[in-house]
């Protein structure tokens, strides 16, 4: 049903597959024989928006890299005085507690970046195992799997995070567990998908006949057809969990100080921005250019690497 | 039809069990509890004196004792008191439910008011100008956080205009002016996100169906443009958009969470975040599966719209 099959998440992700359900032939034995590289390789080319995100988080994975070599100051020293406009000296300017904006908002990428990385590879650790083996075994374990996955879609995700995140503990290991937790269903899901569209597909059979065991069948036939897809997922939903963790740290669940969290320092620069709105303004640029970055190239993988997704 | 709506409701009592035991369940194994919130690290307060007041709670039971005291209770109205103030949680659910059913309302009509014409003009005039600034817009809009957006907003009244959203909120059968006003920002921040997906998911809708058969028999027979488009296309174009703002309502119930915060806002949300600092079990576990309904209700309600906007939709 389309409805249900709309039905995927509750993320940026779901317009993505929404419309592109809207059009998507069924078959996967449709789709042109290209590799992975090759389809990778094309992307620049073909996709100019994929492009300008692959070169944004290009250059915050080197900023977050490089942050001690481009920051001017520590990103918790309070040496200079509060609340100074931007200048040549602290070209964002300072903080309440006179600490130099622009060294935070650069230490900030490695916090979102980490968050990011390690909160999806949870959920796609999690998600991706259990919807890889539901779809494989099927029968009542499948089942089970996905009462489960339909009982956390049927809870709206922030709020599940913010749950957990606020019992456990605000810490940015509880934030990332949380958002963790809360993506896997969505891997769990799409994986499941692509590997009941493939189950009954000639050559996993012909492996079956000519003796293959089941994990070799997994990771010689199965993995590679569901890697296109988790390309893509894992890049939007790097996104989300960006932006879950800036909203979790916002509330005061996620990154504690005195860690430089894009999210904190928004939520503590509210109470000063009337005298001073460049510790407001430029923490939420931030974050806005990384979301856009992986929203950016998300976007361009998918019609790289899944033909059938596209608009 | 109405065998697909009670099946979907049915289904509704054991996604609600399962959720409450489990939120039940993280609620209890949380490292402090409610008694060493209330007595903090007060010396004077003697193990055997926690232990009372944990027994006054009755958190002194097996969990699933408590649990099932708790069900037992809900289902007969009751959902509890809070630890903290001892008000009975059906008082201020009902208190603070209009103020979240307001602004996700608000936030709604904001949306579809802007993203349906833009994303059918952008459809219309593919490849334009136009088009071109509302895909992006599209794609930009999905990246703004509502909070940040929130305070942008409030910093930019604030210094601009010197105002300041009003402390008490207004109910709209008390001051309706005054509520509109008190509530346009919030639901303006809540619906920019809403909008661009919105936006992203008519003009795709738009596309598919102005290629069909029927619009081109429509345009064939000398229709005007305006009226194929408006009479013919958009209610068929229109019924992916109700399906999105089904499964948006999640984000919207989160970020509601968030912007009543900022604007101070007593609602559902403001209720939830106010129980998980203060470590109050029952309003937790009552706010976070009151949410958690919300969305259920509103999804099964968009299922059942599209059904009665696409008859070729039959739910078995």
């Amino acid at each position: 049903m389309l409805g249900k099959k709309l039905r995927t998440q509750d993320s940026a992700l779901s317009t993505h597959m929404a419309e592109a359900s809207l059009s998507q032939p069924a078959s996967f034995a449709e789709r042109p024989r290209i590799s992975l590289r090759t389809r990778l390789a094309r992307l620049p080319r073909q996709n100019p928006i994929g492009m300008i995100g692959f070169v944004v988080i290009l250059i915050v994975v080197f900023v977050a890299i490089f942050a001690p070599v481009i920051a001017p100051y520590t990103p918790t020293s309070q040496a200079a005085k509060r609340l100074l406009e931007p200048s040549a000296q602290y070209w964002l300017g300072t903080d309440e507690l006179g600490r130099d904006v622009f060294s935070r908002i650069v230490f900030g990428s490695r916090i979102s970046l980490q968050v990011g990385i390690i909160a999806v590879s949870l959920a796609l650790a999690l998600g991706g195992t259990l919807g890889v083996l539901s779809g494989y075994i099927g029968g009542p374990f499948d089942w089970l799997v996905m009462r489960v996955v339909d009982i956390m879609f049927a809870f709206p995700g922030l709020v599940l995070a913010i749950v957990i995140a606020g019992l456990l503990g605000p810490s940015i290991q509880n934030a990332m567990l949380a958002i963790g937790i809360i993506y896997a269903p969505v891997f769990a899901r799409v994986t499941r998908g692509v590997v009941l569209s493939v189950r009954n597909e000639v050559y996993l059979e012909a492996a079956r006949v000519v003796g293959g065991k089941d994990l070799h069948i997994i990771r010689h036939y199965i993995l590679p057809n569901i890697m296109p897809s988790v390309i893509v997922l894992t890049t939007l939903q790097m996104s989300t969990a960006i932006l879950t963790e800036a909203a979790l740290s916002f509330l005061g669940l996620g990154t504690q100080p005195p860690d430089p969290s894009w999210g904190t320092m928004l939520s503590n620069g509210r109470k000063f921005m009337e005298f001073a709105p460049w510790v407001a303004v430029f923490p939420g640029l931030a974050i806005v250019i990384a979301v856009l970055g992986f929203n950016f190239l998300g976007d361009g993988l998918r019609d790289a690497l899944d033909p059938r997704l596209k608009e | 039809m109405s065998k697909y709506i009670l099946r979907r409701l049915i289904l509704i009592i054991p996604t609600l069990l399962v959720m409450s035991f489990i939120i039940f369940w993280m609620v209890r194994a949380m490292p402090a509890d409610i008694v060493d919130a209330l007595v903090g690290v007060d010396p004077s307060i003697t193990p055997e004196a926690k232990a009372a007041l944990r027994h006054s709670f009755g958190l002194d039971d097996p969990i699933p004792v408590q649990y099932l005291r708790w069900v037992t209770e809900a289902l007969q109205g009751d959902l509890g008191k809070s630890f903290r103030t001892r008000e009975p949680i059906t008082k201020s659910l009902v208190a603070s439910l209009p103020i979240t059913l307001e602004l996700a309302f608000l936030a709604i009509v904001m949306s579809v008011i802007v993203a349906v014409p833009l994303g059918v003009l952008s459809a219309v005039k593919r490849n334009s100008n136009v088009d071109f600034w509302a895909r992006a817009g599209g794609l930009i809009g999905l990246a703004f956080p509502n909070f940040w957006l929130a305070t942008m907003f409030l910093l930019i009244t604030s210094l601009a205009f010197h105002w300041v959203p009003p402390v008490i909120w207004i109910p709209p059968d008390k001051d309706l002016v005054g509520n509109l006003i008190q509530m346009f920002l919030p639901a303006l921040a809540l619906s920019v996100q809403l909008m661009a997906v919105e936006m992203r998911m008519a003009r795709a809708s738009m596309l598919e169906v102005l290629r069909q058969d029927y619009i081109r028999t429509a345009r064939a027979k000398g229709l005007r443009e305006g009226v194929v488009v408006f009479k013919h296309a958009l209610k068929n174009a229109f019924i992916p958009v109700i399906t999105v703002i089904g499964i948006q309502m999640g984000s919207l119930l989160g970020g509601s969470v968030i912007i009543e915060q900022i604007f101070g806002l007593p609602g559902v949300g403001w209720f939830l975040l106010s129980g998980i600092f203060g470590r109050d079990y029952p309003v937790v576990q009552v706010t976070a599966l009151f949410l958690a309904t919300v969305f259920i209700v509103v999804n099964l309600l968009v299922d059942i719209t599209y059904a009665y906007l696409d008859p070729r939709i039959k739910y078995s």
